[in-house]
């Protein structure tokens, strides 16, 4: 442990990949893409998900959920990387007859374990899946990632419940806390804190950690897979727009693609390590 | 003549399902007792999850399940179930064509005392606007057995409206086919489809009309999404004349479905009996459905009217 020279050079790829496809598209979530990306890729590349690009639907699979669907650009550019599909499919994203839909859909793309856009909607079913587990005999884990806007959403309170009351330790939730949503910062908009302290009162192990820091995110993702006794949260403390100086915690880029001259600028400064 | 719930045909059901299928699980919102599921938590109760009172988490959590290969039937009542839960019944279930069973228990206002905020009058109108979901309306039961019965092996969601009050069990039919209506009793003066415990009632109507020599063809229609749409054409041909019956509002219910089809393949007059476009009220099932027009005698009136007008 300790380099992880590799992972974030994946991340930076995945980072361009995330751009170009945007500004292909014309539309889609820039900021909040970009600020799960090193969690993707510590799940995906850090050894942490089991998982096999040439048989998706494996039963014994660990699942993914995302539950803010609407970074679904960062996922795709991550399930390129790890082999589901070919990269040239990521420049058809949200072009009509894609399997690259605007927010994430199961039944168009192989790598995608739910349907999801709809806040509060993926936890749910993450929750459904990992109480299947129970049910099947089966040893998989289900992670989710979440919004922190998300959690205003009721129904998250409701799945949190559940998860603790079904004691699902095969759940993992991914908060992506990187502070802002569309009408501004989260504790402006409607305040979700202190939200270790809701959490762990809901029942989960919850950790608190830098989102962008691959040592601290694969050490507690493996201490999650650890747990047998309750759901874990782990609050990814994030940067919104992460990688492109000027989309870093900007508000206005949360649902706004990258200009040609955004994009090249963009580019270079990930290339050049900004 | 026997009386019994559709609700305990739903219950009944599911422990058949659960000897038959080990992927069978059972999902309820702390209704179990109303909705009939506890029957399955009684024989396979660590296939049982009670949710508490989160609807909207229980069809989440029953997409999440499906996902993973189990059959969930999830239950509440049908006013939540189609309500509270709708938005993740869309996204979840019905947007990614799951095969998760929906049932809404104490619909209409057949569920008397509660009043209005727990009777569903719109639940087959929200549900059948849901591109993939399958609409069923069991007329006793009998048929609500065969019907659940038969949706194990369904593709994609499926909404199943049960009620509480007794009613009587008439159907004598060996199985359910989705998008087959029964002919109970042929006439060619009209035609009434009804669905839910208004078939049988269609039944008493036809007879009561038999005495003003008004011969009154009657279908048992539960499969409302898809509708038999061979069948509803040849007695719209064969009578001229339609009225439907149901225990809903007269807007987007089986009545609608009906309307929506005829309009675009045989127009001919139909007359909707139902709700008019208003919200039920605390009553026996009794007085309620006096005061709403849903007695055989208030019906005949109607048609006989209609007929002679």
């Amino acid at each position: 442990m300790g380099d992880f020279k590799e992972l974030e050079r994946i991340a930076k790829d995945i980072r361009k990949d995330i751009l170009i496809m945007l500004n292909k598209a014309k539309s889609g979530h820039s900021g909040g893409s970009l600020s799960i990306v090193d969690i993707l890729v510590a799940l995906y590349f850090g050894g942490i998900m089991n998982y096999d690009p040439k048989n998706p639907s494996w039963e014994d699979r660990d699942r993914l959920v995302l539950s803010k669907g609407h970074a679904c650009p960062a996922l795709y550019a991550t399930l390129a990387r790890a082999g589901f599909f070919e990269r040239k499919l990521l420049w058809s994203l949200r072009r009509l007859g894609s399997p690259l839909q605007g927010h994430p859909d199961a039944n168009k793309l192989n790598g995608i374990d739910a349907s999801t856009g709809s806040l509060g909607n993926g936890i749910t079913q993450a929750v459904g899946m990992a109480l299947a587990a129970k049910v099947l005999k089966k040893r998989y884990k289900v992670f989710c990632i979440m919004g922190d806007g998300e959690l205003q959403e009721g129904v998250v309170w409701e799945a949190f419940m559940a998860a603790a009351h079904y004691k699902l330790s095969n759940l993992i939730v991914i908060v992506d806390y990187n502070g802002l949503q569309i009408d501004g910062a989260v504790t402006n908009v409607m305040n979700i804190n202190p939200l270790k302290d809701k959490l762990e009162a809901f029942g989960f192990k919850t950790h608190e950690i830098g989102g962008h820091v691959y040592k601290n995110l694969i050490d507690t993702l493996i201490t999650a897979k650890r747990n047998v006794i309750s759901p874990t949260a782990i609050i990814a403390r994030t940067v919104k727009g992460y990688g492109v100086s000027f989309m870093a915690n900007r508000v206005e880029y949360h649902g706004i693609p990258p200009t040609d001259d955004e994009l090249e600028k963009a580019l270079k400064e990930l290339d050049n390590g900004v | 003549m026997e009386y019994k719930a559709t609700r305990d045909g739903y219950g009944d059901a599911l422990v058949e399902l659960g000897k038959i299928d080990e992927k069978v699980v059972v999902l309820d919102a702390d209704l179990s007792g109303s909705t009939k599921s506890a029957k399955f938590n009684k024989s396979f109760s660590n296939r049982f999850f009670n949710m508490g009172i989160a609807e909207a988490n229980m069809a989440g959590v029953a997409a999440g399940m499906a996902l993973c290969g189990l059959k969930p039937y999830a239950s509440s009542f049908a006013v939540f179930i189609t309500g509270r839960a709708f938005e993740i019944v869309r996204q979840s279930i019905g947007y990614q064509n799951l095969h998760v069973v929906l049932c809404g228990s104490h619909s209409g206002i057949s569920v008397g005392e509660d009043g209005g905020s727990h009777q569903a009058i719109a639940d087959i109108a929200v549900m059948r606007a849901l591109p993939n979901m399958k609409v069923i309306v069991p007329a006793d039961y009998n048929e609500t057995v065969l019907a659940v019965k038969a949706t194990l092996n369904m593709d994609g969601p499926v909404y199943i409206r049960t009620s509480r009050a007794k009613s009587p069990v008439f159907i004598e039919k060996s199985k359910f086919e989705l998008g087959r209506f029964d002919l109970l009793k042929n006439g060619n003066d009209a035609v009434i489809f009804a669905c839910g415990m208004m078939s049988y009632i269609a039944l008493e109507v036809s007879e009561l009309l038999e005495k003003d020599g008004k011969h009154i063809a009657v279908v048992n229609a539960s499969s409302i999404k898809p509708i038999d749409e061979e069948l509803t054409l040849r007695l719209a041909k064969q009578t001229g004349r339609v009225f439907t019956v149901e225990e809903h509002s007269v807007i987007g219910g089986l009545g609608g479905a009906i309307c929506e089809f005829l309009a675009g393949n045989y127009p001919v007059r139909v007359e909707r009996i139902g709700l008019n476009d208003v919200f039920g009220q605390s009553g026996t099932k009794e007085d309620l459905f006096c005061s709403y027009g849903f007695t055989k005698e208030a019906i005949a009136e109607r048609i006989l009217k209609g007929l002679n007008g």
